[in-house]
């Protein structure tokens, strides 16, 4: 077991950490950045469509592009990437046990001792349950795209989506650029939860969208995986209306019904939580500096609610501005400049009929945190 | 129907929400129609316009403008398009035909002079069509941009072509 | 037939790693040195990867960022391993994991 110091310790390399660990090593800070998986990027990697936003995000560019240079500039900044990494503890004192995983295969304990944390740890597929629902071929949205797009490998041959949000959308799409078929889109709602555009590259493709439908089983088939996904037309409580079911030939069921914020290690930390259902589940209670009720403690990306890469990248900085005046390194004052800019660019995210409720409900939050945190914020 | 209920747009939804080049610019040579129609954050288009033909301005949400007097018909806004929603299209290529330009990201790209199976934006077979122009450049960042030439009366219809 | 990917229009999909040979229950596939152990099998067309404890109900790629633990096998003769997220090392022993992965599965 060895034990080492740092100033800023951000768990987590997808867009949000990164950019946490990019802005506070540009100022100055000793920065290392742990990941659990083999490559950092997160969830970046597999995103290979181009992205909205605006210039300032990269619009335009395609995620696993924006990935690339994320890397780049958090190396060029004397970032420490440890990947293979997986925090197992946070003690008082800002203890952090991490179990890393050397070339050899062998693991090593080590106990990191940083000045500032911050926590991105991003979010995970929920799951919708249907008779044989286990069955292999049944997976998340995310788990095909991670198999077509990073690992160059399909999943199977005929898939059948359930989910309209752009999670949903996306991934059938990049299933046929990876050359499967995708039988139907089915969505529970009356209407596709996405956006427009997505919908349409789609339903070009010749997909079918069926609203108003669910997956009610996968057909197991004689090699014990999924044969087939039986469909059913749903009433306006979503129950399956008997009658009304079809079987769709598939080897593939892909489940795209939203993302929940990863809270484990936000929650091992002592952060206080909220839950909100606008952002997908329980988030930690931060200020605008993204801070939480743990001084010394910051959080960013999907981990403080399910937004999308580009307010990841923005509130990552933020936490890394944040985590750098903590630190000294930087004027509270220079810090607001850059902080209020970043903050403007967020709220022209959170536009439009798509953005508006997060934008109201982030607003909503930050004030329920002066509210009930702000003078009593604890000390790790 | 609305585009949020089944995924696409008739022809007459679409000019509700857009701004449709006029009958008369669609006379006058190739013309990009943009089919982007709810407010999302996305400005990319604007800046690929070297003749500066599409504006959105700020907040970045509001929907695109294409001013059709300034534009060229080039394509570039085509492939920088993340919501693949802009096409190109030329009811003058002769005097029965028109060609629409689309963005392509499916393997196998089709190949210049290949016949192919025309389809809307429901995906559903419109007529057969000649691919004639396959525009892949680096600066288009993957996403080819494939040109075929229809019968004239479909050039509002058609916007990909059958996969595979 | 093999479910890789060898033409892309966006991605480059040439394989990165070497190409080697693991036994996957006795059986020996073609890998890439490097890649998540999971996306070899896919590619040859094995899609379970290990059976419950109680219902012995077969499992495989769920989540595949290594969360879900359903494609989980034994490896080198240590049971539960995330193939995932675990690379290919050539010349590698995979057996399908049995319930919590007693070690019968090496015999039999």
């Amino acid at each position: 077991m060895s034990i080492r110091k740092a100033d800023v310790l951000v768990i987590g390399a997808g867009p949000a950490g990164l950019s946490a660990s990019i802005e506070a090593a540009r100022l100055g800070a000793d920065v290392i950045i742990v990941d659990l998986n083999m490559k950092p990027g997160g969830q970046l990697f597999k995103q290979i469509h181009k992205f909205f936003g605006s210039s300032a995000h990269h619009s335009g560019s395609r995620g696993i592009d924006i990935g690339r240079m994320l890397l780049d500039e958090a190396k060029d900044a004397g970032v420490t990437i440890w990947l293979k990494s997986t925090v197992i503890g946070i003690f008082p004192g800002k203890k952090v046990s991490i179990e890393r995983e050397m070339d050899d295969g062998t693991s090593e304990l080590v106990t990191l001792l940083p000045e500032e944390i911050v926590i991105a740890t991003g979010a995970s597929e929920n799951v919708i349950r249907f008779k044989n629902w286990t069955t292999p071929g049944v997976m998340g949205a995310g788990a095909a795209q991670t198999m077509i797009n990073v690992n160059h490998v399909r999943p199977g041959k005929r898939v059948v989506m359930l989910g309209s949000g752009n999670v949903g959308l996306i991934v059938s799409y990049q299933l046929m650029q990876a050359g499967c078929d995708v039988a139907a889109l089915v969505e529970a709602a009356p209407k596709v939860g996405g956006y427009a555009v997505h919908a349409a590259k789609i339903r070009r493709a010749g997909v079918p969208i069926l609203l108003r439908h669910t997956i009610t089983e996968a057909v197991i088939g004689e090699d014990g995986t999924v044969s087939g996904a039986v469909i059913a037309e749903v009433d306006e409580h979503f129950k399956p209306i008997p009658g009304t079911e079809e079987t769709i030939d598939c080897d593939v069921i892909t489940l795209a019904a939203g993302l929940k914020p990863t809270m484990d290690l936000i929650k091992l930390a002592g952060c206080e939580l909220t839950f909100d259902g606008v952002f997908g589940g329980y988030i930690p209670l931060h200020d605008e500096n993204m801070e939480t009720s743990v001084r010394g403690v910051f959080v960013a990306g999907d981990s403080t609610g399910v937004e999308e890469a580009n307010t990841a990248l923005d509130e990552g900085r933020i936490a890394g501005i944040s985590a750098a005046v903590s630190l000294g390194l930087i004027s509270g004052s220079d810090a607001d400049e850059r902080r209020d800019a970043i903050w403007e660019r967020l709220d022209s995210l959170r536009m439009g009929p798509f953005g508006e409720r997060r934008k109201k409900e982030k607003d909503h939050l930050i004030g329920l945190f002066h509210e009930e945190v702000k003078d009593q914020r604890a000390f790790a | 129907m609305s585009i949020a209920e089944c995924g696409y747009l008739t022809y007459d939804e679409l000019k509700e929400c857009q701004t449709l080049p006029s009958d008369e610019r669609f006379e006058r040579g190739p013309v990009a129609v943009i089919e982007c129609v709810q407010q999302i954050p996305c400005n990319p288009c604007e800046a690929a316009c070297h003749f500066g033909a599409i504006k959105i301005g700020e907040p970045i949400t509001t929907l695109p403008a294409l001013d059709a007097e300034k534009c060229v018909g080039c394509g570039v806004c085509v492939s920088r398009c993340p919501g693949l929603a802009i096409f190109v299209v030329n009811k003058t290529y002769t005097k029965d035909t028109a060609t629409v330009s689309f963005p392509y990201e499916y393997e196998p790209v089709p190949k210049e002079g290949e016949e192919k199976t025309a389809v809307n934006r429901m995906g559903e077979a419109v007529c057969s069509g000649k691919i004639v122009k396959v525009a892949d450049p680096v600066s288009f960042d993957h996403t080819p941009v494939v040109t075929i030439e229809i019968p004239r009366e479909y050039a509002d219809e058609v916007r990909s072509i059958e996969r595979g | 037939m093999s479910e890789r990917i060898c033409e892309h229009v966006v991605l480059d999909v040439e394989p990165a790693g070497k190409k080697v040979s693991i036994s996957v229950d006795g059986k020996e596939i073609e890998a890439y040195e490097g890649e998540p152990i999971l996306s070899a099998l896919l590619a040859a067309g094995i899609r379970i990867n290990r059976y419950t404890v109680k219902r012995r109900e077969p499992r495989g790629l769920f989540c595949g960022i290594g969360q879900c633990s359903d494609c989980s096998m034994i490896v080198d003769g240590k049971a539960n391993v995330r193939t995932c997220i675990t690379p290919v090392r050539d010349g590698m022993v995979i057996l399908t994991q049995d319930g919590l992965g007693s070690g019968k599965e090496a015999a039999s």
